[in-house]
Parts: C-alpha cells; structure tokens; sequence
C-alpha cells in the first residue's frame, strides 16, 4: 500500500506548494488593491474598486471542476498537457487566487485606521504604507489567511485528482472508489485529514508566535 | 473671613508652572477663511466654517470646543489628512492648501501630529516606532539610533526600549508617540485631543511633556481638547469653537478673568475646584450676587475688607476658587451684598476700579 501512498502524497504536497505559491502571486495584489482603492482608501479609485470586485465575485461562483475544465486550454500553453500533476497547478493557481485576494482584504482590513493615518501624517508614500505599516500591521491575520488557503487548496486538490490531476484525492476515487480497494480510500483520508489539522496548528501556532499585539 | 485669608495666601504664593516666559513671536501659522464640507446623505454638512487664525511661533494654542464642534476636522485640515474645501493655510511661508502631493508629502514631515489613541505600529517595539519616520527616509541606521535613543532619554523610557506597545501604560504609550512625532524636528507638533484617553495624573504628566517639548525644541504646539485643564495648564492662547465656528479667542488669562460667550463660561465652570453658580440663587442671598475675578497682582490687596469699611453694606461670602494658569493664577469669589442700593453701587464702583472683574449674577 506504502507504494501506491507515498507517491500520491507527495503528488498532492508538490500540488499544493506550488498552487499556494502561485494563487498568493495572483490573489495578494488583488487583495491589497481590493484595500487601497476601496471608498477611504490611501488610493481611491471607486470605479477601478467595483470592477475588481464584481470579477473576483464572478471567479469565486463558478464550480471549482466547471473553471478547471474551461482552464484546460491555459494548462496546454503554459506546461503543454492537460492531463497530469503540473498542468493542474494551472487551474488551482487561478481558482484559489480570487478566494486569496478576498482573505488578504479581510486581513489588511483589520488594520487600525488611525496607524494609516499617522502614516499619512508623516509623509509616507503609498507603496511605504503598503510595506511598512499595512502588511506587517496584519502579519499574524495573514498568517491564519494563508493557512485557510492552503487548506482550501488541499480541497481543490482532491477534486482535481477526479479529473486527472493525480494525489491523494485521486488515489481515494481511482482505487479506493472505483477499484473498490476501501482500504487504500480510507487510508487516504486519513492523509488528508492529518495534513489539514497539521497545517492548521502550525498556522495558529505560527500565527501566535509572531503576534505583540 | 478665615476662607477669605486662605484665598490670599493662595494667591500670594502663585504657582509657576512653566518657565518659559512666552513671548509674542512671529507668525507661524496663518488660518484664512477655512471652511470645510461634507457630503452625507442628508445633504451636505460644514463641520469648519470660515475659520480665521494666527498662531506665533513658539506658543502653545488650544482649540477647545465639545464634541461635534469641527475641531477635530480642523486640525486635520492643517496637514490636510481632510481635504479643506475653502480657504487657505499657510505654515511658515508655504501655502499648504497649493501643494501637490509631493510637497505635500514633504511638508507633512515638518508637521508632527499625535493622537487620543496613540496610533503606535502595535507589531513594532518601542524604538521601531519611533525610528519609522527616519525609515520612512531611508536615513542611515547610526543616525537612526543615535537620535532614537535621545529621544528615548527625553521621555524617559529607556528602560522600554524593546517593548511592545501591548505591554505599555496609556501614558507610556503617548510618551512614545509625543518621541516619534518628534523625531524628524517638527516646526509644528499638531495634538489630537492626545490626553483625552489618559486619567487625571497621566494627563499632567503628559502636558508637563509638551510643555517641556516647546521649551527644548523651540516647538509650537496647536493642540484641540474638550478639556478646560489641559488649556488651563498649558496653553497660551486659546479659540474657542461651536458649530464649527471660531466665537472667542483670547489668552488663556483673559479667559479665564473675562470669559466672553455662554460657552467660555460654561467651559470654566466644568473644572472641578469650580462651584456650580447655577445653584446660586441671588435671591437667597442679600440683595445683590456679585463674581469677582481677579489675577494674581490683585489679590493681595485687602479689596474686600477695604470695601466693607468704606460702604454700609453687609457681605456675605458665599463662594471662592481659584485657578493655576501657566503663569498666574485667577481667583473667583461670589459674594452677597446686603444694604442700601446706594452703597451698594458705590461698592461695586469701588471694585471696578481696583482692577477686579465685577459681574452681577
């Protein structure tokens, strides 16, 4: 069983690194321009601001397997396959991104308004408030942001593998499902579970550890 | 009388706060027909209504009003964190209300601004925040320190260099705000009602900061405040304002000794040491209630008792406070007046002329 585990588990971790990477690529831009040009924003553009969010909120209401399907075409040039490992950190990538730009906008959001304001009072340009006061400001609420994504992507992982992506997920539904190999599916879960509750206490531990709040 | 004695040595002993002696400098800020507007749902409101002010340099103005009164917006129009709609401003030459953006930038690292709620980097230590508008410069890290730590030393918080300021006390917190809006050599240090957060104590010894700030950084202060103690114990002058509208500015001492408008008065009468007059029924009490104010050099003649013997009146103390300003102190007394009308007057001429402020309630 180890055989057919220890390869799917390393598929699935080397899917969702590289999905997460990608997805906070895309998605934390998005969530600081979704923060800063807001109504009150330290860069307000109302009009740029509403058609953001109506394409994130477009984005985020498709089906993940529906997007995935439609991102086949992007897989094929960007790694040359659809089928396979790589070519599903394509569409992950782009499906967890809007759901990353959502969770970093609640996080910055967070920031004290007065802070934002002292920085303004002293002179500081968009991009110093950006670096220096907004994402360190709401490091530790990033923090849990990103575990959530990472946890979010294990979860689009599984379902992706029931469309060729390969991991866990689709171990479980290959030869645990359809081969009827119970075993090997419930030893996959189990997987998966372990996977999230381990992320997610290194997140919240992370998440403390670092705040002086 | 016993009470009438005790004023005296009070007012004999006149209480220094500060040493500076003030003096009536050049003009630093100039404040000309500002008005401010906001669009709400309701139409549009004017929270600063065609404000007029000079402030000289080295002084500590206060702008004092209740809330809803426009003096916070109007502070914020000074480095324009609120766009103001009319009017103009200008610090120490430069018209602020005509720079772009960048010398708007520029000039705001002129302008130190500190807050109620002390707006520190709460993931940040101590001397991280007040480093940050040196970081902001990209300035070199020895110069960083070097003037951090003198900083440190000034309000006294050395020993909290490492701190968060999670683990600090409300005043330690203003402490480090008052090192960091001062770290880049302000002209102007703007206060955002700074001690309305801070118990009674603290705010002394935050006052007792800013004072000593002007003094050692040839600052000039505009501070807004709801209150009177913070004006009675630090400021120069002050403006008053309701509805967004400057109605009284005037120094502190002729504030305190000839409050013009309701709300001067209303002011006063909010400090603690202060009886509320408004129980004072003339009626009660012989035939007239008069309030004498009088400074310091006034007192320590024996006014009251030279009138009692000049004029057939009986008097009746009902009242008497005083008040420590920055470099006097101003005394109240209330006091009944029983006799003939006659002497009555004549008394009461008699005091007009003795430099005393007579009110008849």
């Amino acid at each position: 069983m180890a055989e057919l585990i220890i390869p799917s588990l390393l598929e699935t971790l080397y899917m969702v690194f590289f999905s997460t990477i990608f997805s906070l690529v895309l998605g934390f831009p998005l969530g600081v321009l979704l923060v800063i040009t807001e109504k009150g924003g330290i860069w307000e553009k109302p009009a740029f601001y509403k058609i953001l969010d109506g394409i994130i909120n477009i984005l985020r209401s498709f089906p993940f397997l529906i997007l995935m399907i439609l991102l086949f075409p992007l897989s094929r040039i960007i790694v040359g396959k659809t089928i396979g490992t790589t070519a599903t950190i394509v569409p992950l990538s782009i499906a967890a991104a809007p759901f990353v730009a959502r969770v970093i906008e609640s996080s910055l959001k967070e920031v004290d308004k007065g802070v934002i304001e002292l920085s303004l009072s002293m002179g500081a340009t968009i991009p110093q408030i950006i670096f220096k006061v907004l994402i360190p400001e709401a490091m530790p609420s990033l923090i849990l942001g990103i575990t959530l994504t990472i946890i979010n992507i294990i979860g689009y992982s599984a379902m992706a593998g029931a469309i060729g992506g390969g991991g866990l997920g689709d171990l479980a539904i290959r030869f645990g499902l359809y081969g009827f190999k119970t075993d090997i599916m419930i030893v996959s879960v189990i997987i998966i579970i372990l996977l999230v509750q381990g992320i997610q206490f290194l997140g919240n531990k992370l998440a403390v550890m670092i705040n002086k709040k | 009388m016993i009470s009438l004695f005790l004023l005296k040595r009070f007012f004999y002993f006149r209480t220094n706060l500060s040493n500076y002696q003030y003096k009536g400098g050049q003009q630093l800020i100039k404040i000309e027909n500002l008005s401010k507007k906001f669009e709400t749902n309701d139409g549009e409101i004017w929270p600063v209504k065609n404000v007029n002010l000079h402030i000289k340099k080295g002084e500590i103005f206060g702008i004092i009003g209740l809330s809803g009164a426009g003096k916070s917006t109007l502070i914020r129009c000074l480095n324009r964190l609120e766009e103001p709609t009319k009017g103009k401003i200008i610090i120490d030459g430069v018209d602020i209300t005509s720079l772009d953006k960048n010398d708007l930038r520029n000039s705001r690292k002129q302008i130190g601004m500190i807050f109620q709620h002390f707006n520190l980097l709460s993931q940040k230590t101590v001397f991280e925040n007040i480093a940050f508008p040196l970081e902001l410069e990209k300035m070199d890290k020895h110069i960083i320190n070097s003037k951090v730590n003198r900083l440190l030393n000034f309000v006294e918080l050395s020993d909290k260099k490492y701190a968060y300021p999670s683990e600090l006390s409300g005043g330690q917190k203003q402490r480090v705000a008052i090192a960091r809006a001062l770290v880049n050599n302000p002209k102007v240090l703007l206060s955002d009602e700074a001690t309305s957060a801070l118990d009674p104590k603290t705010t002394d010894s935050i006052l007792k900061l800013l004072n000593e700030t002007r003094d050692e950084f040839g600052l000039t202060i505009v501070l807004i405040t709801h209150q009177m103690e913070v004006v009675k114990d630090i400021c120069d002058r002050v403006a008053i304002m309701e509805n967004g509208e400057i109605i009284e500015t005037n120094t502190a001492l002729e504030l305190f000794r000839n409050p013009k408008t309701k709300t001067a008065k209303t002011f006063i009468n909010s400090l603690k040491s202060n009886i509320v007059e408004e129980e004072i029924n003339p009626k009660d009490f012989g035939d007239k209630v008069i309030r004498l104010s009088f400074l310091g050099d006034s007192a320590r003649k024996p006014i009251v008792s030279r009138m009692i013997k000049q004029f057939d009146i009986e008097v009746n103390i009902l009242s008497g406070n005083i008040n420590n300003l920055v470099n006097t102190s101003i005394g109240h007394l209330i006091l009944g007046l029983s006799g003939d009308d006659e002497e009555i007057e004549k008394a009461i001429d008699y005091l007009n002329k003795q430099n005393v402020n007579v009110e008849v309630i």
